[in-house]
């Protein structure tokens, strides 16, 4: 059992971390203390075009001259600072927070690094896989994870989240069962710009692993939804595939229904189930990925996990529990429950 | 007579309390271990293949059967076999025959790995009261989507998609040529998928008429010998096979005798009544993989490229390399064949020294293809010594798409593995071609019992499945998560990817 919470802000104004805090704090029974993630967009403009790079040091020698190394080697370090924390009571610091605003070298661009993306990807990798004491944990452009263990006011007040402004946040209350008390192990899941907050456990876990392997991902986090920032990743950005089809390919109708669809839709849904397989993931989840162009929550094919869905005129919140929409919005009219793998998808304004 | 005769395997005894002369023993043992002398029936314990027919049809139970204790000096290197085989062979200066699959007491992988199920963190999925999927698609699937934008401005997919077979249970029958076997086993086996929605394979035979209502669910292999091969046999089958090699025999050819030669399976290999049917060791237009390549193209051009090809091959130790080498041609799938497949007739020596395991070659095809990208280019098929639904479920979990089945179609028709099926005299009219053998396999009650397996099977996937909280095929697929070792070694888990229990 966890807890989560997402809202888009449609006219991209921009709201502090205060309200979705207070709205996740209210599902602390869904959590144990041991895990709690926040991820907001649009909170480094004065860095926007840079790589906002997020990473826990267990020390500031070895591991940040590795990590140092390998960003001067491709491309320029922009800025670099330890993320302002304070002090919690109930919160043991077990990490350096720390963050680098990078830019890659253009002229490493190139053969199979077709972006940079791809470049930036592969850093990651490379560092998480490769490199004791050091785990990127936020790699997109103007956003970024803040995350520890730690009940959800403690991690907020710790990396002070109330002094980030984003218009579209993400947060997870986490009761842990893979990777109590490890710091990475706590959601938001990110990998460039998709995030990922989830609640349930992935069945299919071995098999999206082995399918996004192939892909050159590696999986290092020891815990389920790693995987599905990774195959939002490969589906969505590689792949150029829309957030529906995504979700299509990852909570898939039943082949009853796709016999049962018009000709034209049969063969794109046949299609997507076919070269997709081993993307589909099974097991209890609900759901919610965010990235620079918006959100979208779904749950499992059989909908073992609550998710419900709130809307107001500019805003679209998706989370496990109502209650948690209302104590940002009290008084919310549109607010109802989406059916198992409909995908809900929040854009932007036009 | 320097040699003299070595002790019989088999010791059949009648129990004449019960025993009421009823004489079905005689009639059914096609071997003539029993006959009539005066007013009792006799024995003779040498000529019994342990094929069970006897016991099975004897109305009074009297009828025993022992194997026969060795009374040869116990020694642990020249063991019973290894001392009768010297013999034979000393005996003709020839090759020793066996049938069915490999004998050796080696440990079974399958044995040793356990599967996965739900406990608090996620609900298992109960079959009975929602949907599981077992749908699974068998061919080349694209690595990715394409779209393309209308000139009304929607987007509609432009990837095509290749044929692919549509199995409603990842469990189809292997190739088992007419010849080898019955015609009645055939249509039983034949029936039965068709009725159930999977596929059977026409082994390298070819179709007789009479399968010509069930061809929407045949295979139609192209072996070396190409018997029976023509472009209307092509036609007919809903895919086409080549086959390369068998578990049982990688790296040599097949020789169906010419005594197994009737007038129906010489019209339908096309060769001479009577004629011994060779199949060479390799394709004579095949000795390199450009060579597949051309046959595979050859093949698809002539059914002008609407059926899945498949490739099969035995699973030797550069099983992977192989397999991504068939990967890069125009191939479908490919059907890899365990070391201990079964076969009508092998060399005993490569029935039990060639080859490697058929979960060590799963594993490492699967992970070879994903290494080099081209998993989605073929389905993998795996055979060789899948006895039940665990080992189905097990093989799927290592990274195939489905399996087929072979001997255990056979038990499900009668057979009792005695492995005399190059004998031609099988008893329960499977492997042979004697119209009185033949007619005992009622080709009605044969499909009932293959179609009865299948079904239990399915059911049996369907619950491990659910209590492993997966309700689709493609989730179990490769999913080695759901596999622990249990007293596997480090290498073995290694090749295997799969951890050891408690971890």
């Amino acid at each position: 059992m966890c807890g989560i919470i997402g809202v888009i802000d449609r006219t991209k104004s921009r709201m502090d971390g205060s309200c979705i805090k207070a709205a996740l704090s209210l599902m602390n029974e869904r959590g144990s203390g041991d895990g709690a993630g926040y991820v907001a967009y649009g909170i480094y403009p004065d860095y926007a075009d840079c790589y906002a790079l997020h990473v826990f040091f267990d020390n500031m020698e070895e591991p940040k001259e590795k990590v140092d190394e390998i960003l001067q080697k491709q491309g320029t370090i922009v800025h670099q600072e330890e993320i302002p924390t304070t002090e919690q009571p109930g919160l043991k610091k077990v990490h350096i927070p720390w963050r680098y605003f990078f830019k890659p070298f253009k002229d490493q661009i190139g053969g199979s690094l077709g972006s940079e993306d791809d470049l930036v990807k592969d850093i990651v990798m490379e560092v998480n896989a490769g490199i004791k004491g050091a785990l990127v944990f936020s790699s997109g452009k103007n956003m970024g994870v803040f995350k520890a263990s730690g009940w959800p006011e403690d991690v907020a007040n710790f990396f002070r989240i109330e002094e980030y402004e984003g218009y579209i946040w993400l947060a997870h209350n986490r009761y842990p069962t893979n990777t109590p008390g490890w710091w990475g192990g706590a959601h938001p899941f990110n990998l460039l710009d998709w995030s990922v907050v989830h609640n349930g456990e992935i069945t299919s876990y071995g098999t999206n692993k082995r399918y996004v392997e192939g892909y050159g991902y590696k999986c290092t986090l020891l815990t389920d939804t790693e995987v599905v920032a990774y195959l939002f990743d490969l589906l969505g950005r590689k792949h150029g595939l829309s957030k529906e089809r995504i979700v299509k390919a990852l909570a898939p109708p039943f082949w009853d229904e796709i016999d049962r669809m018009p000709p034209a839709e049969e063969e794109l849904n046949r299609a997507i189930r076919l070269t997709y397989g081993s993307a589909l993931m099974n097991g209890p989840f609900a759901i919610v990925v965010a990235s620079t162009d918006g959100i979208v929550g779904f749950t499992d094919r059989i909908k073992l996990r609550p998710l419900v869905v709130g809307e107001t005129e500019n805003r679209l919140y998706i989370s496990s529990e109502e209650a948690a929409i209302r104590v940002i919005e009290p008084g919310i009219e549109n607010i109802y429950t989406p059916r198992a793998g409909e995908p809900i998808i929040g854009r932007f304004n036009e | 007579m320097t040699l003299g005769s070595v002790p019989p395997r088999y010791k059949i005894s009648i129990d004449r309390e019960q025993c009421m002369d009823c004489g079905r023993c005689i009639e059914n043992c096609s071997y003539g271990v029993f006959r009539r002398e005066g007013d009792r029936i006799i024995t003779e314990s040498r000529k019994c293949t342990a094929c069970m027919r006897c016991i099975a049809m004897c109305p009074r139970d009297a009828i025993n059967l022992k194997e026969n204790p060795v009374d040869y000096r116990s020694h642990p290197v020249w063991t019973r076999e290894a001392r009768e085989d010297v013999i034979r062979q000393a005996r003709s200066g020839k090759i020793i025959l066996s049938g069915m699959g490999n004998t050796q007491n080696h440990p079974i992988i399958f044995d040793r790995l356990l599967l996965d199920a739900c406990q608090v963190t996620n609900p298992s999925i109960d079959p009975l009261r929602e949907p599981m999927e077992l749908r699974t698609y068998i061919g080349k699937k694209p690595s990715r989507l394409q779209f393309k934008k209308t000139e009304a401005g929607d987007v509609e997919l432009e990837t095509k998609l290749a044929p692919n077979l549509r199995l409603e249970t990842p469990i189809m029958i292997g190739h088992m040529s007419f010849g080898a076997i019955s015609l009645n086993a055939h249509l039983s086996m034949a029936k039965a998928v068709s009725e159930l929605g999977t596929f059977m394979g026409t082994g390298e035979g070819g179709m007789h008429r009479k399968l010509y209502p069930y061809q929407n669910n045949l295979i139609a292999q192209v072996a070396s010998g190409r018997f029976g091969v023509n472009v209307d046999y092509l036609e007919r089958g809903a895919a086409i096979e080549i086959k390369i090699g068998q578990g049982a025999k990688p790296g040599i050819g097949g020789h169906l005798p010419g005594e197994k030669v009737s007038a129906e399976v010489s019209m339908t290999r096309m060769i001479p009544e009577g004629s011994d049917a060779i199949s060479p060791a390799p394709h004579h237009d095949i000795y390199s993989i450009e060579d597949l390549v051309q046959l595979v193209r050859g093949l698809k051009e002539a059914t002008e490229w609407k059926k899945p090809v498949f490739v099969k091959i035995a699973a030797v130790h550069n099983v992977a390399a192989i397999a991504a080498g068939i990967a890069r041609s125009s191939a479908d799938a490919v059907v890899i064949d365990g070391y201990r497949g079964g076969t009508g007739a092998a060399p005993k020596v490569f029935r039990d020294h060639v080859g490697i395991p058929i979960e060590v070659a799963i594993a490492s095809v699967d992970q070879k293809l994903r290494e080099q990208g081209v998993r989605n280019e073929v389905s993998i098929i795996a055979s060789g010594g899948i006895r039940n639904s665990a080992d189905l479920a097990k093989s799927i979990a290592l990274g195939a798409d489905a399996v087929y089945i072979g001997t255990a179609a056979l038990i499900a028709m009668g057979c009792r593995v005695c492995g005399n099926c190059y004998r031609g005299l099988c008893p329960w009219g499977i492997a042979t071609q004697r119209p009185d053998l033949v007619s005992r396999l009622n080709p009605e009650e044969g499909a009932r019992q293959v179609s009865n397996l299948i079904k239990g099977w399915t059911l049996d996937l369907s619950e491990l499945m659910g209590a492993a909280g997966i309700n689709s095929i493609e989730s179990m697929r490769g999913n080695r998560d759901r596999l622990r070792g249990f007293m596997l070694d480090e290498g073995l888990l290694e090749v295997l990817d799969v951890k050891t229990v408690g971890a």
